[in-house]
């Protein structure tokens, strides 16, 4: 019997039980390419109980109690993901600068999602924002308790108490920003896609000196993604980077997805940028 | 590897499960892991193999259901079947197509013993 899925087929090669597709022209192999299998449970004394429940069912749950949280608070929470050295942590740095010039009042605060090290959240700190740092250790991406705890020790959640006590009769449908928190995830563009952390929208950030093919490659990122940003598009003068392509890619898996194109180093469209975070869309 | 994460969700339904119904061991567990759900099934079984030892689990034979994806295309006005998000519609070759199923990482059964 095969020990990989059980599946008695005695015969099949090594690649073959372990459901393995090989390109014959390449040799490239491709993982889960193989027919369902499934299987009947035999006869016994057992009792059976269904259960029919979602994996993440309990991520799910405190994913809503965190967005019922954020708006209670009147926070709109993004959910930054991308791959290690997109660019996130400096776009973050320039957003919070330039909503510093034209935004003063607005508060705001950020979650640093590493497995390792609080070089970002220094980094946001250096502005004078609030940040969290969230080490998940050997964990790939924030699950929605992670950003609970988060959340709780945030100047933005002492402060928005206040705000909402002051303003108790406040409309929650407002289509303006009240306070902004970012959480910037795991840098990986494989694992955050199935966590919801209770944000207003996942943000898949893409720097230009990575292929524009990303959104076929990781095509769950870009499918769960609202909004897809473009950054260092500074350096595209020096790059074959293909921008309509890679647009095109990300509407073959997301069709509604909108597109941002900023650099963080010169400020080239971060007002299109910040005039979308505060809009936050229903 | 997210379905490290995913093997330790699985495991505390089941045990949730088993503060509720009070059984001893599970022989058998079914799962469902849509084609679009973003779940490696090979990944997720290695996954269960580590994180089992010690629980219900251990020793259970764990089969997983991987139904096709399907989704609505929006031009064709159907539902199609497609194996990836990265598919066109097998209709009309477009990409104006939503995922409709197929994206669930789901527990569906289990058998379970009092001995």
């Amino acid at each position: 019997m095969c020990v990989v899925c059980g599946c008695a087929n005695p015969t099949a090669t090594p690649a073959e039980q372990a459901h393995v597709a090989v390109n014959p022209s390449t040799g490239d192999l491709h993982y889960g390419a193989g027919a369902a299998r499934v299987s009947v449970p035999g006869m016994s004394q057992a009792r059976a109980i269904k259960l029919e429940a979602d994996v993440l069912g309990e991520n799910k749950r405190i994913a809503e109690a965190n967005r019922a949280h954020f708006a209670s608070h009147g926070v709109t929470a993004y959910n930054l993901v991308s791959s290690p050295g997109s660019g996130k942590t400096t776009l973050l740095c320039a957003t919070i600068e330039h909503l510093k010039r034209h935004a003063p009042a607005l508060p705001l605060a950020v979650i640093e999602g590493d497995q390792q090290t609080s070089n970002d959240a220094d980094r946001i700190r250096a502005t004078g924002a609030s940040a969290i740092q969230v080490n998940t250790g050997k964990g790939c991406h924030l699950d929605a308790q992670m950003v609970a705890d988060a959340f709780g020790r945030l100047d933005l959640h002492g402060h928005s108490h206040a705000h909402e006590h002051g303003h108790a009769d406040h409309a929650p449908d407002h289509h303006h920003a009240e306070s902004l928190l970012f959480i910037e995830n795991v840098g990986n563009l494989v694992c955050p896609a199935m966590w919801d952390l209770g944000e207003a929208a996942k943000i898949a950030i893409l720097s230009v000196t990575e292929g524009e093919d990303k959104p076929l490659k990781y095509p769950d990122m870009f499918a769960a993604a609202t909004l897809m940003v473009l950054n260092k598009t500074d350096l595209l003068p020096y790059l074959d980077f293909d921008v309509p392509k890679c647009i095109e890619y990300a509407r073959r898996v997301n069709p509604g997805i909108e597109v941002l194109l900023v650099s963080a180093k010169t400020g080239a469209g971060l007002d299109a940028w910040v005039e979308w975070l505060l809009h936050p869309q229903d | 590897m997210h379905e490290l994460s995913l093997a330790g969700g699985i495991v505390r339904l089941v045990e949730d499960a088993q503060a509720r119904d009070h059984f001893k061991r599970v022989s058998h567990l079914r799962l469902e892991a849509g084609a679009l759900a973003g779940v490696e099934v090979r990944a997720l079984r290695f996954a269960l193999d580590a994180v089992s030892p010690g629980t219900c689990l251990e020793g259970a034979q764990i089969d997983i259901d991987e139904p096709a994806g399907t989704a609505w295309c929006m031009r064709c006005a159907t539902s199609v079947s497609i194996a990836s998000r990265t598919d066109p519609c097998p209709s009309c070759g477009g990409h104006q197509i939503q995922p409709t199923g197929g994206t669930e990482l789901r527990v569906l059964d289990l058998l379970v013993h009092d001995d």
